[in-house]
């Protein structure tokens, strides 16, 4: 397995990162700021500051067709930073009309909305309203009942999975007329008007839900929960329980994000600052290991205690062995992965970001 | 180490480890807020089942998750007034320089003696395993810490003084002599 390539920013925490489709830029949410980073050789280097938000920037979506970035913060806003040909971005606020933080933002893959989720209990579906120039949202807010801490597309763009503090992962259909085409009937439901609730699981021990990902063929759900657990649900069709609920519990620490590779693995990682591989289908899942190869040169070994060293880290620090690196690439907690690189369903690089201010590009 | 010590710091340990998952959550109460959740207490569901890890009826830790800050609150071995009296001190010197030690909270949750808090913003900027260390240390030394002030306080002059006795500074170098010779002569035996 080919080393993964570590470009370390800065030194404080990265809430999300997004890639441009060309992946070449590298959008990062820091602090009150987005930070736009281009590809300089093999570095990144600091291109432009998006600034806009007066509280933490949560999350941050780059568009991989039409290059908008959306970003979202707890200071309630969101805003659309559209790319002008010479390369400045200019903001729009979008009308989310919530009073609490936005914590999450993706766009959808049609690229014509995006879900925003909120510590209000909301969910607003964010489009684009030509004749007032203005993006606006519709609210689904039926049965959630706590922050929502992440949402994912269904690759119809039409089905949002999401996942709250209330421990529930639910799905729901954000179909709005006029913006999306009527979907095709699949084994979410058939006929799918606004705020219908699709589907909606809680997790076993009531952990609060960290991460959603629908599989690539969209005829699966994963969650990950604050249990340690990660759960995969196959749904068999409208008013039917489903085909399977398969629950993987581990004795890892909770999981922060997760993404699918293939309908068969799934890659998550979080407070364990490395990722780990989940294999499995229908009939069962199981964790098949760390993608971190272990003992890499160049982490303690390579100074292995020469008399000298001992006794030179023994009156510096008053101990002989220095423990405050961890043996894995991140630092600290990873908090987003999203694939980097793929081919058809299957993810060939994944980058990772976590609280250490690292983004790390890894091979599967 | 005693041992006693070792499982009980072990339990320490790794259900800290456990608790210290920390992530940035905006307050769902207070607009445009973001408050440590154990304290503010106004969310139900972001807070965790407090967890108390006892080693006899005097020593404890009380540990109390939330989704963005964690409380630890420890109860210091008393065993009779005199210790009483250190840890209070002791833990007086300490909360009244909570300031410049981050993590320590200024008022002891009740029936603990001190009470640490640690939120997402403390584990952003420092090592999750070393704040872990650190507390597991502090539980380690804070023993031994008072058992020696203890044993000082034995060996020091009482803070009365009888007319007709000896004076003050007789008594003091009485006991630093006493307290020289107990230790020559405890040394080669222990």
């Amino acid at each position: 397995m080919a080393a993964p390539e570590v470009h370390h920013l800065f030194h404080n925490p990265i809430a999300d990162h997004s890639f441009s489709a060309d992946r070449k830029t590298l959008a990062i949410a820091r602090d009150t700021t987005v930070e736009l980073y281009g590809k300089v050789g093999s570095a990144f280097k600091l291109k432009d500051e998006l600034k806009g938000h007066d509280k933490t920037v949560t999350s941050v979506d780059i568009a991989p067709n039409s290059g908008r970035i959306v970003s979202c913060s707890q200071d309630r806003n969101a805003l659309v930073w559209e790319p002008s040909p010479q390369g400045v971005y200019k903001p729009t606020l979008v009308l989310l009309r919530i009073n609490r933080a936005a914590t999450f933002v993706r766009w959808s893959p049609s690229e014509t909305k995006f879900a925003v989720g909120s510590g209000d209990r909301v969910i607003a579906v964010c489009y684009f309203e030509e004749e007032n120039d203005w993006w606006v949202s519709k609210h689904l807010k039926k049965p959630i009942r706590s922050t929502i801490t992440t949402v994912a597309w269904h690759p119809n763009s039409v089905l949002l999975a999401a996942g709250s503090t209330d421990a529930h992962a639910r799905v729901f259909s954000s179909f709005i007329k006029g913006v999306d085409a009527r979907p095709d009937p699949g084994v979410w439901g058939e006929r799918l008007p606004f705020n219908t609730v699709c589907g909606e699981y809680m997790n076993n021990s009531a952990g609060w839900v960290h991460a959603v990902a629908f599989s690539p063929s969209g005829d699966a759900l994963a969650f990950a929960a604050h249990d340690s657990s990660i759960t995969v649900v196959y749904p068999s069709g409208p008013d039917l329980p489903p085909k399977a609920i398969i629950s993987i519990s581990t004795q890892l620490l909770p999981f922060m994000s997760l993404i699918w590779n293939g309908e068969a693995e799934i890659i998550a990682a979080g407070y364990d600052c490395e990722a780990f591989r989940f294999k499995g289908g229908v009939q069962g899942w199981q964790l098949s290991g760390t993608l971190e190869a272990k003992g890499r040169p160049g982490l303690g070994e390579g100074r292995e205690e020469s008399a000298l060293n001992m006794f030179k880290q023994m009156d510096l620090k008053g101990k002989t062995k220095d423990d405050t690196q961890l043996k894995t690439v991140h630092q600290n907690t990873i908090t987003t992965l999203r694939p980097f690189e793929s081919s058809g369903a299957a993810v060939k690089k994944f980058s990772s970001s976590g609280v250490d201010g690292r983004i790390v590009i890894w091979h599967t | 180490m005693s041992q006693s010590l070792r499982p009980y710091l072990q339990a320490v340990r790794s259900s800290l480890t456990a608790a210290l998952c920390l992530s940035n959550f905006a307050s769902q109460t207070a607009e445009r807020h973001n408050v440590p959740e154990i304290e503010a207490q106004t969310s139900p569901e972001v807070l965790l089942t407090p967890l108390t890890i006892a080693r006899n009826e005097n020593e404890r830790v009380l540990i109390e998750p939330s989704i963005n800050s964690i409380r630890i609150s420890i109860r210091i071995k008393q065993a009779d007034e005199i210790e009483h009296i250190l840890v209070h001190k002791f833990t007086r010197f300490l909360t009244q320089r909570a300031e410049s030690f981050f993590i320590l909270r200024r008022k002891p949750i009740k029936g603990y003696d001190i009470s640490f808090l640690i939120t997402n913003f403390h584990t952003e900027e420092m090592l999750k395993h070393k704040l872990v260390d650190f507390i597991i240390q502090f539980m380690e030394e804070v023993d031994k810490e008072i058992s020696e002030m203890k044993l000082f306080v034995r060996f020091s002059p009482p803070n009365i003084t009888c007319n007709g006795g000896p004076g003050l500074t007789d008594i003091t170098q009485l006991n630093a002599r006493a307290r020289f010779v107990a230790e020559s002569f405890l040394t080669p035996f222990d």
